[in-house]
């Protein structure tokens, strides 16, 4: 960059000396809000703002990588905008900064495009670990078959004869239809006649399609989605490290009712889950 | 919109013609600008309605305004209008008024193929609203239209076809009429590096137009086929695949977002320098990203597409391409900075949205980069982190370009100034509203809440409400900013030529308004020189 400097022509006037004020008025309170972040986390508050970590080895690869990608984009941000509201409270006419008249460097085009790729190629590393992770849906321990319907979800146990539609709970169906404040409902939107149920810390294997139009079945707390394409059969894997009950949605625009078919899973110990597979299929009908 | 100008330059003898045929059978550049201008402005807000009707609708839990087919209607209908009728044609107004004045050309090349290729676009149109008044409603699909979801609809089909067929035309011919004006009608001295870079970003922006908008075509040919005359292209049934539709529209789609935001890095590449009253800052460099970007544009179009079960070499693949297409976006955003850097600024309205634009638009580029990382991707992808990235970069990207544009030309067009004071209202109006809306959706997006859904579980109240009262502000600040734009054509303090301190550019030589026809003799290789700007 040139060397030429861009000069003040009144020096130090009553109003930049204002302006100076205000900027380390504005440095402080970011920088409190900064170090108040960790304590924030604490109580819970980035729970609203922020990806939950979920519970499987997919999500907190997409967890991770998130964070990772986001602090980095923060500190590119900080330094950009810095300089920028600098430049914006310092180069300006009202304080009598003349302008300079630079205007190109072959080594500042040359440092800002080759220190970039190397950022990035630190951020594809661990991001292609975790595709190639991701991607391995082999030796499972169960394998559910998933069909997504408009609007519900099939869920067929492979190797047994379990198979049974999950819809929309009628909790939430009749206070769609009478009205009710969701807020009185619970789980409104997000709770089904018959959950689907499996083992924690096995590797279970799903299997996607769809009978009608294309669907999509995601759970945020497995850190995984994949689409449910009619005709074709897509595979994801889930590894739940701990039981719980886990909601998620459709995925992908399936007609009027895509905001109305969720899904639950309840992820049970396995000997919990063995008992319950044993009732579902000795009972008539599945 | 120019009054039956005095041309006290160089020209005698026609001025437009009266009445409302000026408007129906103009092949003036000028006055094509303006009816794609105005068009835009109409459909701006009539996308803008749409968007309060969604966002009304998600003002808070539960079903209480509109069916959720009429929701989706809603949600497909503003993305095509906002899309199609607001951005494209506000940037082909852009592109006729300016580059022929730019070139030191006195009209584009083929003016009465300019006059067709706006009028295509009121039929278009009115193809598409029609099917609001139909049976079975307007498209919900969303406006990308994936089988088999699409060829459920019922007449809405076809018509929508039909106008996209149309529009896609439009947009050639458009193309083609800009690529032909700046390789053939440049002033003589007025070299390709010596062009304005909006210019340049027009010229790169037409090819990238005339490489994709008949791929669009194919693709909704396509869909057409499958419903009407038996085809299976995307029938897994007839031997055919849904995916495959979507690898089409998006080898489209993703070049299409970039012709959407390269003119507004051309605009906002104007004003920066002269409201900084410094050079841009790496003029080739600038032309040489906009070229890679839009190389990069076509090599990256899967990443819409990461979770219809594609090979792992296709995710790694599109994967790198994304993240790469960061570099030249970011070398722009440096070399915007640098131009501030040591400037001597002023913060009129046109410098305003520009700076907005540039932080903006930047952080709307940060949640593409998280987007573009696919173990990421697989739970942001079909949430509402998607529509805050899109907005961010189309709302405060392009649309803020396009304001900026309209305060930074307005004068010029019309040889009035607007109202400075009313303009920074507008400003700070819409800057603050804007992010109120669309920044609590990144929340929402990674708390789990999916996109395109009408209604929504209890956990994401509290940001939609908030998100909701963002968009009503900012719809309003909009009606405000047709207030001051009427003002400012009625009248106003008299614009100089020049208008602003320090611009540049052939544009400032001529009157405010400028002549109806200009540049019928070219600029002299001395003005050229005194506009240059010493890049």
């Amino acid at each position: 960059m040139s060397r030429q400097q861009g000069k003040y022509t009144n020096g130090d006037t009553q109003m930049s000396k204002s302006v100076t004020a205000i900027r380390g008025c504005v440095l402080a309170v970011v920088g409190v809000v900064l170090s108040g972040l960790p304590a924030l986390a604490q109580a819970g508050f980035t729970d609203t703002i922020n990806m939950p970590k979920g519970v499987t080895p997919i999500s907190h690869h997409a967890y991770n990588l998130h964070m990772l990608i986001l602090s980095i984009c923060a500190v590119i941000g900080l330094v950009v905008f810095g300089a920028m509201f600098y430049s914006i409270v310092r180069h300006r006419k009202s304080v009598g900064h003349e302008a300079a008249q630079f205007h190109h460097s072959t080594k500042a085009e040359i440092l800002w495009t080759i220190i970039p790729v190397f950022i990035l190629v630190g951020m594809a590393i661990p991001a292609t670990r975790a595709v190639i992770d991701i991607e391995d849906a082999s030796d499972a321990d169960v394998t559910i078959k998933v069909t997504g319907y408009q609007w519900k979800w099939r869920y067929q146990y492979q190797g047994t004869n379990l198979d049974f539609y999950s819809n929309l709970a009628q909790s939430s169906r009749d206070a769609i239809n009478r009205g009710t404040n969701p807020a009185e409902v619970q789980h409104y939107l997000l709770d089904v006649d018959k959950p689907m149920v499996i083992p924690v810390n096995k590797k279970v294997r799903l299997l996607l399609t769809a009978d009608d139009v294309i669907h999509a079945w995601w759970v945020p707390a497995f850190g995984m989605k994949r689409d449910a394409i009619p005709g074709f059969v897509n595979e994801m894997w889930i590894k739940a490290s701990e039981t719980g009950v886990y909601r998620g949605q459709c995925a992908e625009l399936c007609g009027a009712f895509h905001g109305f078919m969720p899904i639950v899973v309840k992820v049970k110990s396995d000997a919990d889950y063995k008992s319950w597979l044993a009732k579902q299929t000795a009972a008539p009908g599945g | 919109m120019s009054t039956e100008a005095h041309a006290h330059e160089e020209h005698h003898g026609h001025g437009p013609a009266p009445g409302i045929m000026r408007w129906v059978f103009t092949t003036n550049h000028k006055d094509i600008g303006t009816l794609y201008l105005m068009f835009s402005l109409l459909m701006f807000i009539v996308g803008g309605a749409m968007a309060m009707i969604i966002r009304a609708e998600l003002f808070e839990p539960g079903l209480q305004l509109v069916h959720p087919d009429f929701f989706n209607q809603m949600t497909t209908m503003h993305a095509l209008v906002m899309v199609f009728g607001a951005v494209m044609p506000a940037f082909v107004g852009f592109a006729n008024w300016m580059v022929p004045m730019m070139i030191g050309a006195p009209d584009m090349a083929l003016p009465r193929m300019n006059n067709w290729s706006f009028w295509i676009l009121p039929f278009a149109f009115a193809l598409l609203f029609s099917t609001l008044f139909m049976e079975g409603g307007a498209p919900a699909a969303g406006w990308t239209m994936y089988p088999p979801l699409v060829l459920q609809g019922g007449a809405n089909v076809a018509f929508m076809i039909f106008s996209i067929h149309l529009l896609g035309i439009s947009s050639v011919m458009g193309a083609i009429n800009i690529i032909v004006t700046i390789y053939n009608m440049r002033a003589p001295k007025m070299t390709l590096l010596r062009m304005p870079l909006f210019v340049w970003t027009w010229f790169i922006t037409a090819y990238l137009l005339v490489a994709v908008m008949p791929v669009f075509a194919g693709a909704v040919t396509m869909l057409l086929t499958d419903k009407f005359f038996g085809t299976s292209f995307f029938n897994a049934a007839g031997g055919g695949d849904p995916v495959l539709y979507q690898h089409v529209f998006w080898f489209f789609g993703h070049p299409e977002v970039y012709i959407m935001i390269l003119p507004a890095f051309g605009i906002v590449s104007q004003i920066i320098p002269t409201f900084a009253r410094k050079p841009l800052f790496g003029y080739e460099s600038m032309v040489y990203a906009t070229a890679s970007i839009a190389f990069l544009s076509f090599i990256v179009w899967a990443h819409h597409m990461f979770t219809v079960g594609m090979p792992l070499g296709g995710e790694l693949f599109f994967m790198y391409t994304t993240m790469l297409i960061a570099v030249p976006t970011g070398v722009k955003i440096f070399n915007w900075v640098s131009t501030m850097w040591r400037g001597s600024m002023t913060f009129e309205t046109p410098m305003l949205f520009a700076l907005a634009f540039l932080v903006l638009f930047t952080i709307g580029g940060f949640s593409g980069l998280m987007l573009g990382i696919t173990p990421a991707d697989f739970q942001y992808h079909d949430t509402y982190f998607v529509v805050a990235h899109f907005h961010y970069v189309l709302v405060t990207g392009a649309v803020f370009a396009i304001m900026a544009g309209v305060y930074f030309w307005l004068p010029k067009w019309t040889g009035n100034m607007y109202d400075e004071k009313l303009g920074k209202i507008h400003f700070w109006w819409s800057a603050i509203s804007v992010n109120v809306l669309f920044f609590p959706q990144h929340f929402l997006g990674v708390a789990g809440m999916p996109r395109r859904i009408p209604d929504y579980a209890i956990q994401f109240a509290d940001w939609n409400m908030v998100s909701s009262l963002g968009g009503f502000a900012f719809g309003l600040a909009q009606i405000f900013w047709l207030y001051i734009i009427f003002k400012t054509i009625r009248g106003g303090d008299k614009a100089t030529d020049k208008v602003w301190d320090h611009a540049h550019g052939l544009e400032w030589v001529l009157s405010s308004p400028p002549a109806y026809h200009t540049y019928s003799t070219p600029p002299s290789e001395e003005q050229i020189e005194a506009q240059f700007h010493g890049h």
